[in-house]
């Protein structure tokens, strides 16, 4: 029984914790005080609920609890001063039925957890915990590192945020595209741990990315207006439909041109089609999210490999080089060149990345060029350049396969 | 993250249909819907119309038997269905306790199956190919939720 109330709470928790937190970072105008008030009405809900019941507005009561706990803070301290005083008022004055915490109160959140005062690593703990409601359990195991290690960046976060003095409080317009583009971020960032971490379970990688897509639909369903949060579902939902082919039964990656196309889940190509569609409905262009989630749906509509419209993707590739310019970006639109066009054109980009020394110290430029250089007959040349991009390798798996490629020419 | 589909049945008479405010109705399930696309949880779903004009094929022994109307003897009736992505059963039953739906109702709570549950089937051409299918045959109506 007490197993099947945590769980419950745990579920609750998972639900309505962004909203509790966000009422009461607005009450308080303290985002840290906000969460560490939560978690107190979280115990007491573990403490009460085995006895009492479940509440039939879980998030109203845990909201109402953490208010209570608020003003008796501030009483015990004797705090009078005037700010204090306005908030116990505040939230002794509001109701706990109508709780209906509005949307910018959680939009706020979302602003304040990627706050640039902070550091990547504690923008992501601080997002998945207080907007993904995720534990910090859940937090260590899904990035893989110990637990005191996540408990470290979210109290970092938070004494980070109070010394900034940082208000409860979405960017000024000037900021705004800044801003939203670093909250995008972190949660593409969260996406791409999950999608290409080099160890760890098939599963919990997913897992990590089924987080990141949830918390990208929040943000489209906070920001409808906003064409880039829409771009950024729609990327990752397509890139997660070929989760299944990606990975051989060995655990070794496939790559997209050996992919078993017919194990790429539909539905998902779908919704990010559809989320495509929204994000060029609003009519104002597509950012450097829609441009990569149009690449993707051009792989995904593609039935075989053959199939694929390699100049469109090109000329996709060289939008999103313009707009968000990367050795990375340069180095794929190599590749999409040399389907388009033949090898020798593509080779002449990647020399003149080597030449820049882009990407040095990277397997990707040198695996690359080996495999263009194997597909002009330098045969020498490019089992040199494959063996090179296997020892840069990090992921044993894709050492593996360029080992493979280099013996096989 | 699983998907899992609740299922709505009702046990309830006609009578209480002519008896709603459909206007309400919509707006309170409208208002369920948003709150679960806002949490990034919802896939999809759908209605179902009365099961007085639907039909049930029942499969026998010999050719499968084809009846007008809803199943002979259940008292409870489907009638619609949404699919949602979350990381627990708890949290999906949660969501469940949140519809706004009165007494005489129930929802059933289902995890959907994914590529884990025929992990020991992958060789099997069927299994292959049945991501392909899924589309065509509407199994998940993902695409146009919103």
């Amino acid at each position: 029984m007490t197993d099947d109330i945590h769980r419950t709470v745990d579920a609750v928790w998972r639900i309505e914790s962004a909203r509790i937190v966000a009422t009461l970072a607005k009450a308080t105008g303290d985002v840290g005080l906000a969460e560490d008030l939560a978690q107190e009405a979280l115990v007491e809900a573990i403490q009460q609920w085995p006895d009492a019941g479940i509440p039939r507005n879980p998030g109203a009561w845990l909201t109402a609890v953490a208010k209570r706990r608020a003003i008796d803070t501030w009483r015990r301290r004797g705090a009078l001063d005037e700010r204090y005083r306005a908030i116990a008022h505040d939230l002794s004055e509001s109701s706990d039925d109508d709780w209906e915490p509005i949307d910018d109160d959680m939009l706020r959140l979302v602003f304040i957890a990627c706050h640039p005062v902070l550091s990547r690593e504690s923008q992501v703990a601080l997002t998945l915990r207080v907007v993904g409601g995720l534990s910090t359990q859940e937090i260590a195991r899904m990035l893989l590192v110990p637990v005191p290690t996540v408990q470290a960046r979210i109290t970092r976060a938070k004494k980070t945020l109070a010394a900034a003095r940082v208000p409860f409080d979405t960017p000024e317009p000037t900021e705004w595209r800044g801003r939203l583009g670093g909250v995008l971020g972190v949660v593409y960032l969260i996406y791409t741990e999950g999608y290409a971490a080099t160890s760890g379970d098939r599963w919990i990688r997913e897992e990590l990315a089924g987080e990141a897509l949830r918390l990208a639909r929040v943000l489209a369903g906070l920001m409808p207006r906003e064409p880039e949060a829409h771009g950024l579902v729609a990327l990752l939902e397509l890139q997660s439909s070929r989760f299944a082919a990606r990975v051989a039964r060995d655990g070794s990656p496939v790559l997209l041109s050996d992919q078993d196309r017919s194990r790429w889940d539909r539905a998902q190509i779908a919704r990010g089609r559809a989320a495509l569609g929204r994000a060029d409905a609003r009519g104002q262009g597509r950012g450097p999210y829609a441009l990569q989630a149009a690449i993707a749906l051009c792989h995904a509509v593609a039935p075989r490999i053959e199939d694929t419209d390699w100049e469109r993707i090109v000329v996709l590739y060289e939008a999103l080089g313009r707009l968000a310019p990367s050795p990375v970006v340069d180095l794929n639109r190599a590749v999409a060149v040399s389907m388009a066009t033949g090898p020798a054109t593509a080779l002449r980009i990647v020399d003149r990345l080597q030449s820049d020394g882009a990407l040095r110290g990277s397997h990707l430029l040198p695996s690359v060029r080996g495999e263009l250089l194997s597909r002009l007959g330098r045969v020498e040349e490019a089992r040199s350049e494959l063996l090179t991009a296997a020892n840069l390798a990090s992921n044993e798996r894709e050492a593996a396969v360029l080992r493979g490629k280099a013996a096989a020419l | 993250m699983s998907k899992y589909m609740l299922i709505m049945r009702n046990s309830g008479s006609e009578q209480n249909y002519e008896d709603m405010d459909f206007e309400a109705v919509i707006n309170a399930m409208g208002a369920y819907n948003e709150s679960m696309i806002k949490a990034g949880v919802l896939l999809g779903g759908d209605g179902l119309t009365d099961a007085a004009q639907g039909a049930v094929v029942e499969f026998t022994a010999d050719a499968p038997l084809v009846t007008d109307g809803p199943y002979g003897e259940t008292h409870e009736l489907f009638n619609g269905f949404w699919t949602i992505q979350v990381a627990t059963q708890d949290e999906a039953v949660e969501w469940a306790k949140r519809a706004p739906l009165g007494p005489g109702n129930k929802i059933e709570v289902r995890r959907m199956t994914d590529d884990s549950d025929f992990a020991d089937y992958q060789d099997n051409e069927y299994v292959k190919k049945e991501k392909g299918w899924r589309e065509d045959l509407g199994v998940e109506v993902g695409g146009d939720a919103r």
